[in-house]
């Protein structure tokens, strides 16, 4: 159901994007490969593009607008509503919203609102409020009006932890057609890989459009544990077992010495 | 100095979760227990997810219950026998706390069951121990001796059947309430996420009549091989013992339970009880106003699984 959602807006956007399109977007990320060692507390990730005439001779026609959406691997969540019961505060009601972004950044030079109007950020799903969240409603798969209480608390919740961000200042024209675009990777960020879909837009229409992706990976000690912790559960547990008895005892030795 | 946890995939503090450990470690010793009620809300205040603050803590108390446990043994103060009947019931007991605790978190009621039996427990067992050590101490200052066992007094708990003696502790008594304080031991553990050591420390004393000589090292001996297990079934299970959360704990722990040790081996059997009894009190008091006040959020977020 997800799949078929998402190659309907795939579908979607190659029509919208168009093939006469003057204009094409060369991107470079400053790192493809964020590493999360031990003294890791978050990183800053620059991405640098230009907007080349397509074919070389075409005209360009800024002013250009640019929106970068950054988005890592897919989980569920679930979020909680509490009321209260009997004088204690009790979830009392919940959604869960299936295969949506750990992360999600949407990133421009100016509020997407004011680069285009309202159908077309919503076709593009650009945006926190555009973009879909699906919500599991009986067997099936929607999401639901932008104003949902549960689709507002998620987002702000995700936001509060710095998972969930717009800006529609972290993206600079340094020249009408270069630009840089600055991606905040908190530390709280999941190991995985990151989609990033930048779209050129000029006149309230979307004229180019072009992918990057990164990969957040643990490195060193923390790969090495998080890798044991999850293929050998049973050893690891053993080990730390192990290790929790070896520091009593040796604590107890060195302490009876006294 | 910040380092990465590998687990909870979050940067913390070492010095902050170092003294966290001393500090626990420090009443643990202290009072012959665990720590697990203090150290599992501490972890999860910092903004370690729930799920791995409960598997996690579990390594730290067994590594400073098997220092407190090697202490009473070469003291000859711990016993046996009556440990091991305790846990034979104690691993039932887990295991359908284990399953309970599955069934609630799908039911997302998880959080308010383990509110609840925190505020139900920790109060009535606070109020008791402050209660009992009141009057102990009021008793000393008539004059008369402050003694706990004393033999004359059976209750109906010494009249059932399946009467065991157990020698180190030289108590006579039935198998019944042995295995149920044990079952009620690993249930709650399962549950709670503790080792249950300041609520088996008191059901001794009071129900089975163990002489105190025996009581914190028995504790102690019950509280190691449960939390042992649990870290192994968490690791295998559910992989979400971090083990360097758990390696800065300990080293805290074990420094802090040595000096809380001598700390309490200075005071008096009643004026601890009475500090031990506020403690915990005052800790099912902070749950029951988490329950009752508005929550600044009344939304929150669980994890449900990885796509």
């Amino acid at each position: 159901m997800m799949r078929r959602l998402m190659l309907i807006a795939t579908f979607i956007v190659a029509a919208a994007a168009g093939p006469a399109s003057a204009e094409r977007l060369v991107v470079s990320l400053s790192n493809h490969r964020v590493a999360v060692t031990s003294s890791f507390v978050g990183e800053e990730l620059v991405l640098f593009g230009t907007v080349e005439p397509d074919p070389a001779t075409a005209p360009l026609h800024p002013p250009y607008n640019l929106v970068v959406t950054v988005s890592g691997p897919r989980q569920t969540m679930r979020t909680r509503r509490k009321q209260r019961m009997a004088g204690i505060w009790v979830n009392v009601d919940s959604r869960e919203f299936v295969g949506v972004p750990t992360y999600l950044a949407v990133l421009s030079n100016r509020p997407v609102t004011e680069i285009a109007n309202e159908d077309t950020l919503r076709r593009l799903q650009i945006g926190l409020d555009n973009f879909l969240l699906p919500q599991r409603i009986g067997i099936d798969l929607a999401d639901t009006v932008r104003d949902d209480p549960f689709r507002s608390a998620f987002v702000r919740l995700e936001n509060q932890q710095g998972l969930y961000r717009e800006s529609g200042t972290a993206v600079t024209f340094l020249t009408p057609t270069v630009f840089r675009a600055a991606i905040p990777m908190p530390a709280a960020v999941s190991t995985g890989n990151y989609a990033i879909d930048v779209q050129l837009f000029a006149g309230g229409l979307l004229v180019a459009r072009t992918n990057s992706a990164l990969e957040v990976i643990k490195t060193g000690f923390e790969q090495y544990v998080a890798d044991a912790a999850r293929d050998y559960g049973l050893f690891y547990g053993l080990a730390t077992a192990v290790m929790a008895l070896l520091i009593g005892w040796f604590a107890s030795l060195v302490f009876a010495r006294e | 100095m910040q380092i990465y946890l590998p687990i909870a995939d979050l940067p913390v503090n070492v010095f902050l979760v170092l003294a966290m450990g001393l500090a626990v470690g420090y009443i643990s010793g202290m009072f012959g227990i665990g720590g697990g009620f203090l150290m599992t809300p501490l972890l999860i205040f910092i903004g370690i997810p729930p799920a791995v603050a409960v598997a996690t803590v579990s390594s730290h108390i067994a590594a400073s219950s098997f220092t407190g446990a090697i202490s009473y043994w070469r003291r000859r103060a711990l016993d046996i026998a009556l440990a091991m009947m305790l846990l034979s019931a104690g691993i039932i007991g887990t295991a359908t706390g284990v399953w309970l605790f599955t069934e609630l978190r799908a039911l997302d009621q998880l959080d308010l069951m383990i509110g609840l039996s925190y505020v139900t427990l920790l109060t009535i067992v606070g109020v008791m121990m402050i209660y009992e050590s009141l009057r102990a101490e009021m008793r000393t200052r008539h004059g008369q001796p402050a003694t706990l066992r004393r033999p004359g007094s059976h209750t109906w708990l010494h009249g059932l059947p399946f009467k065991l003696r157990f020698k180190r502790s030289k108590i006579y008594v039935s198998a019944i309430p042995v295995w149920a304080i044990g079952f009620t031991i690993g249930f709650v553990g399962a549950i709670m996420g503790i080792g249950g050591g300041f609520l088996l420390v008191p059901m001794l004393i009071y129900f089975l009549r163990v002489p105190t000589a025996t009581v914190i090292g028995t504790s102690m001996v019950l509280t190691l091989v449960t939390m042992a297990s649990a870290t192994v079934m968490h690791a295998a299970t559910n992989h979400l013992v971090d083990a360097v959360l758990a390696l800065i704990l300990m080293v805290g722990g074990v420094i802090g339970a040595q000096f809380g040790a001598r700390m309490g081996q200075k005071m008096r059997g009643e004026r601890l009880r009475l500090l031990l009894g506020l403690l915990v009190f005052a800790v099912g008091c902070r749950f029951a106003f988490e329950l009752v006040v508005r929550p600044d959020d009344l939304y929150s977020l669980r994890y449900v699984r990885p796509e």
